[in-house]
């Protein structure tokens, strides 16, 4: 059920990112199995949830998986990008089930944070970027959640190894990112990232303390000639590209 | 100011329970009051004022007013961005406050002089800028700030300021002018925040006698485009201001009058000589206060 749906999205992400000419599939490809289980399992079946993006330029994903589960039309959808629509290329609540809105990196952790810490009856779910992580503003958070021991927050790591224009560990060194969370307080998962079972099974864990789930992706997952290259970040595929990358899934 | 903030804070929290003040390990011997009686309403975020903002926007989106309380430049300029994305983009009820307006905390130095933070501020289009007077502005400034939801600039002087009693003042609504004075031509002098004493003081001078006085309490974006009802009665205004020029008041209200050329307006505002002086507020407000034409 899950592999079909995650399949699904990455062929309507391929064909939009295709005829549309724009950026990051290889950002969206990565975090589309975690979107599907986080959506279809928390916050579609209870509105006390929310989703934050932070690395909001992987937007068209949670559009996609959005349009999927009936938030609003595919039309909206297919108008991704377009004059005079609201379907910004960086994460926008002017769209329909979109809470907030993203696109500089390093906010979406310190607004779950508020969030948490305002209502701790509700659960927040905030996905980033590995790449996300040298801004300060979520060390500063990170700090604040632990320090307030705000369980009700689950944060995801995009763990997908390259960011904008390098590999992450060629441009500042993330790692040992377990040992750095743990010994901020937090509970830390280290878990295949394209699994939905180990992804559902640690979004359902409840925890003593605050958690982070560091999900090992691969930037451009399920297209072979996508995954683990730089390129991806930027190029959108074109007609051929496109057309092989729908057999590859 | 600061302390008289706090306790108006105080008083509106009992109707308004969902009311929270945020500082970012500032406020000593100023927020002790608020936290001792409401310690469910209080957070020290401590020294992260882009976790700070970007937390106040979180708790705003989940029902809560909110007041971010540190100095000057600390939850302006050092969080910008979250104001601008997380806060102002967001329309959340965040009201940012700062105190220390222009050089009140004098030999301080540069860092904590509150000098482009207009600039900043009014460049957000959701934002209104609240810069009080005297105590009668920061009470009414504050009722409006419960009265509207949004995104709100608290800017206060750190110490108090007289109230200007023998003015009388209702309830002031974005971009309204305050009269202070009436005056005998139609000439007037118009500050915004603690700029009011400055223009007390000037009107005595012969020169400006006659001069119309007029306050600024809340002034935005959006209420700029009232401000041609007001400024098509005059043909000469000195604009009071304590901050430079670049970008702030007097530079509105400029942009307010288009390419009117009716109407003077020569600016009072701080010069940027004051940075890397050292001085108590009389003396740098004495030295760097210049006159500016153009």
């Amino acid at each position: 059920m899950y592999s079909k749906i995650s399949r699904k999205i990455r062929k309507t992400l391929l064909e939009i990112t295709s005829s549309k000419k724009t950026a990051h599939i290889a950002s969206n490809l990565s975090i589309v199995d975690i979107l599907v289980v986080i959506y279809r399992d928390f916050v579609k079946k209870n509105n006390k949830n929310e989703f934050i993006l932070s690395k909001g330029h992987a937007c068209l994903s949670v559009y996609c998986v959005l349009s999927y589960f009936k938030y609003f039309s595919k039309s909206l959808l297919n108008s991704f990008g377009d004059n005079n629509t609201v379907m910004m290329c960086h994460v926008s609540h002017k769209v329909p089930g979109v809470k907030i809105s993203t696109g500089s990196l390093g906010h979406g952790l310190p607004i779950a944070a508020g969030k948490a810490f305002a209502n701790r009856k509700i659960k927040i779910f905030v996905l980033l970027s590995d790449g996300e992580l040298n801004e300060g503003s979520n060390w500063e958070a990170l700090l604040f959640i632990a320090h307030h021991n705000l369980k009700n927050i689950k944060i995801i790591i995009d763990f997908n190894k390259i960011q904008s224009i390098d590999f992450v560990q060629n441009v500042i060194k993330m790692e040992p990112m377990s040992k750095k969370f743990r010994s901020f307080g937090f509970f830390v998962s280290s878990i295949n990232g394209h699994s939905h079972k180990q992804i559902y099974q640690s979004l359902n864990k409840k925890n003593s303390k605050p958690h982070i789930i560091i999900a090992n992706t691969i930037k451009g997952k399920g297209v072979s000639f996508m995954e683990n290259s730089v390129l991806w970040h930027y190029k959108p595929p074109n007609k051929e590209e496109l057309e092989l990358a729908i057999k590859k899934l | 100011m600061r302390k008289y903030f706090i306790d108006i804070l105080c008083k509106k929290l009992k109707k308004n329970t969902k009311t929270f003040l945020i500082v970012g390990d500032l406020g000593f011997n100023v927020v002790e009051p608020f936290q001792k009686k409401f310690p469910k309403n209080f957070l020290n975020a401590g020294i992260s004022e882009q976790n700070m903002a970007g937390l106040a926007a979180g708790m705003a989106s989940q029902g809560f007013k909110v007041f971010i309380y540190s100095i000057a430049n600390f939850p302006t300029f050092r969080c910008a961005e979250q104001i601008r994305n997380d806060i102002d983009y967001h329309n959340m009820d965040v009201t940012i406050v700062t105190v220390g307006a222009g050089v009140s905390y004098g030999n301080q130095g540069y860092t904590h002089h509150a000098l482009q933070d207009y600039a900043l501020m009014r460049s957000f289009p959701n934002i209104k800028i609240i810069a009080p007077g005297d105590s009668k502005e920061l009470e009414r400034g504050m009722d409006y700030i419960f009265q509207k939801k949004g995104p709100k600039y608290l800017r206060l002087e750190k110490e108090m300021l007289p109230e200007n009693v023998n003015y009388s003042l209702g309830a002031i609504t974005d971009g309204y002018w305050r009269l202070l004075k009436k005056g005998k031509v139609r000439k007037a002098i118009v500050s915004t925040g603690s700029c009011i004493q400055k223009s007390l003081e000037i009107s005595k001078k012969k020169q400006f006698e006659n001069y119309y006085i007029y306050s600024i309490p809340i002034w935005s974006m959006k209420s700029k485009k009232i401000q041609k009802k007001y400024l098509n009665k005059f043909t000469d205004l000195l604009v009071i201001e304590n901050h430079f020029e670049d970008g702030g008041f007097s530079s509105w209200l400029r942009e307010a009058n288009g390419e009117n050329t009716n109407i003077k307006i020569k600016s009072f505002s701080i010069s940027s000589d004051v940075i890397g002086k050292v001085g108590d507020q009389k003396f740098l407000e004495k030295k760097y206060f210049k006159l500016i034409f153009h």
